[in-house]
């Protein structure tokens, strides 16, 4: 399972990246989803989102999931394309599978990896 | 593996070709409508009739149903559906009855939708029954407008938050989603319960209700529902109960006496209605006194009293503060109604009992059987549906390898990935009409897949193999939603 140490991370299995304010979901909650099959994001540019605000829609071929914001801030950009290949968060979660990236976010108490992987294992089979 | 190709209806079809020659008209031609409201490009498939009916019947044999064989799919309740009841709702003076129709005209229709509201008050426990519904989704919209407009009648307009477990049926969130409530997710505790610590925290002066499915989804009674309840009574909120799961009641538990409010019954799954392929449900309503004068319009109620010599006039009744119309006409009259009254006559209330007792010994006979091959993660007595893991340790097999080869074993696959909560879950149900022969089949090839996954996990992989299509390609059919083998030719800019 792959777990960048750069990033800061949610119990609900979404990523932040400090440096440049891209959100998106862990390859732990690719693999739990299996092959997801719709995306639809659901804020804008420009939009003022508050930490916990469901940002995304995910579906695969076992379950469906709402995706929530890491941080508070303002959205400064959109990834347009995931919708039309939602494939994407599969092969690629951490890089082309970004979902927004969030302005002026604290990290707060978000979980380093090491903290994100123990979680994981606690919950995986 | 052994697919058989049946071409699509529109790759049989041959120019020219005709089912019905029509004779020469012997009426006089009249224009036709504007030509902007016509469509000549239209692709009608052109067969002769033979060709169109062997079609179908070969498509036919592909089914599956539980007239075929056993259907444990769980939270579905897929009973075998007595026959009788295919005739009854076939009797001419039910078939060709008009919904409007003078009253005076239908009072047989009238008293028994009048005697199925009685009996399902009766056996739920509730003060009144719509039988509006078309479904059980539209039952727990129709519930939770009530609940809304409930809180509004008393001028508290707070209450914005709908409390509903983490193993509820996803459209208990969706029905108080379309009404603009913020649903609250409470998680269920090591034995299935719900979280008291979670729903203590959850309780306050903005929580519209809970809508709770007890028996849950893990087929699980909650041994604290008397608790669960009354912590919502006392911040003022409503209890909702799903009644998905009321077959493992009947006769047993009366949910209105439990301190419910209001139930939707899905007659396609308790009363033997059938269902699948999104075929007529059925989702009536009970309410207890609070809810009662929010009921839909119109009930069937008497209009006019009789007496030892005249029956009493049956007609409609709007209460008081009613939500108003669920649907156009009285729900689905021929298809669900006429059948569970039927069924229920059938029964009587003895019978009814015995259904529940029969479905909840059936799925226990089975888990009791399955324990100690799967993993069952909430391993107490169930009610009339249990929960497995489909997967074991060390090895790649999943739940759906697992339930694709059971049909290589005539079987229709269990319920799979539901409820969330469960790692790969296989959801069984095996309802209360199947006999001990069948439950040992169904045991003994689920003992021997869990042995073929360990030998030959392939076998599992790609199975089934004895089906006409072997294993679907769900990912490319959710992701290409391409569902018409040909395409209107603007296609590219209708999307």
């Amino acid at each position: 399972m792959n777990i960048p140490s750069n990033l800061k991370y949610t119990k609900s299995d979404e990523w932040f990246d400090p440096s440049t304010g891209a959100v998106g979901i862990s390859d732990f909650a690719q693999s739990q989803l299996s092959d997801i099959v719709f995306v639809e994001l659901l804020v804008e540019e420009g939009e003022e989102v508050s930490a916990g605000k469901a940002i995304a829609s995910v579906e695969s071929v076992k379950a469906s999931a709402e995706i929530y914001s890491p941080v508070a801030g303002k959205v400064s950009a959109v990834n347009k394309g995931l919708s039309d290949k939602p494939e994407t968060l599969n092969s690629d979660p951490f890089g082309e599978g970004w979902m927004i990236k969030i302005e002026g976010g604290s990290t707060g108490d978000m979980m380093d990896s090491s903290t994100y992987e123990k979680d994981c294992e606690g919950r995986a089979h | 593996m052994a697919t058989i190709v049946e071409p699509t209806i529109f790759e049989l079809s041959s120019p020219g070709r005709l089912g019905v020659t029509m004779p020469a008209s012997d009426v006089p031609e009249t224009a036709l409508p504007p030509r902007n409201l016509l469509r000549s490009e239209l692709p009608l498939p052109e067969l002769a009739e033979v060709d169109v009916v062997r079609h179908y019947m070969r498509l036919s044999k592909f089914n599956y149903s539980v007239d075929d064989g056993f259907y444990p799919l769980g939270s579905c309740t897929m009973k075998y559906n007595p026959k009788i009841n295919e005739d009854t709702c076939r009797l001419p003076g039910f078939l060709y009855t008009h919904p409007l129709q003078p009253i005076e005209t239908v009072q047989g229709n009238l008293v028994l939708m009048f005697d199925l509201q009685e009996w399902l008050k009766e056996i739920s426990g509730f003060t009144g029954v719509t039988l509006q519904p078309a479904a059980g989704a539209h039952g727990e919209f129709t519930g939770v407008l009530m609940m809304a407009a409930y809180h509004k009648s008393r001028g508290d307009s707070k209450r914005t938050k709908m409390l509903i477990p983490d193993a509820a049926h996803g459209t208990n969130p969706a029905s108080a989603g379309m009404l603009g409530m913020s649903v609250v997710t409470i998680p269920s505790d090591a034995r299935g319960n719900v979280d008291l610590k979670a729903l203590a925290a959850a309780c306050d002066d903005t929580v519209v209700g809970m809508m709770l499915t007890n028996p849950n989804t893990l087929g699980m009674f909650d041994e604290n529902i008397e608790e669960v309840i009354k912590m919502v009574k006392d911040c003022g909120g409503l209890m909702y109960g799903d009644g998905a799961n009321l077959n493992a009641l009947l006769g047993i538990v009366r949910p209105g006496d439990l301190g419910f409010d209001v139930m939707h019954f899905n007659l396609h799954k308790t009363f033997a209605v059938p269902h699948g392929g999104g075929g007529p449900g059925s989702g009536p309503v009970g309410v207890s006194d609070r809810l009662l004068d929010f009921l839909p319009s119109p009930l069937v109620g008497i209009v006019e009293g009789g007496d030892d010599d005249i029956p009493p006039l049956y007609g409609f009744v709007t209460p008081k503060q009613s939500i108003g119309r669920m649907k156009a006409f009285h729900g689905h009259f021929g298809g669900g109604l006429v059948r569970a009254y039927t069924y229920i006559s059938m029964h009587g209330p003895d019978g009814l009992k015995a259904i529940s007792q029969f479905a909840v010994l059936n799925a226990n006979y089975l888990q009791a059987r399955l324990r100690s091959t799967y993993k069952i993660p909430y391993d107490r007595i169930c009610m009339h549906e249990f929960v497995a893991e489909g997967s074991f340790e060390g090895s790649d097999v999943r739940a759906l390898d697992i339930a694709k080869r059971l049909m290589d074993y005539n079987f229709h696959p269990p319920t799979n990935y539901f409820p969330l909560i469960v790692h790969e879950a296989l959801m069984i149900e095996p309802t209360e009409t199947e006999n001990k022969d069948t439950l040992d089949r169904f045991a003994d090839a689920l003992i021997k897949i869990a042995e073929e996954a360990k030998s030959q996990p392939e076998l599992l992989h790609n199975a089934p193999h004895i089906t006409p299509f072997g294993r679907m390609d769900e990912v490319k059919a959710a992701r290409e939603l391409v569902l018409c083998c040909w395409l209107p030719e603007n296609y590219e800019t209708m999307k």
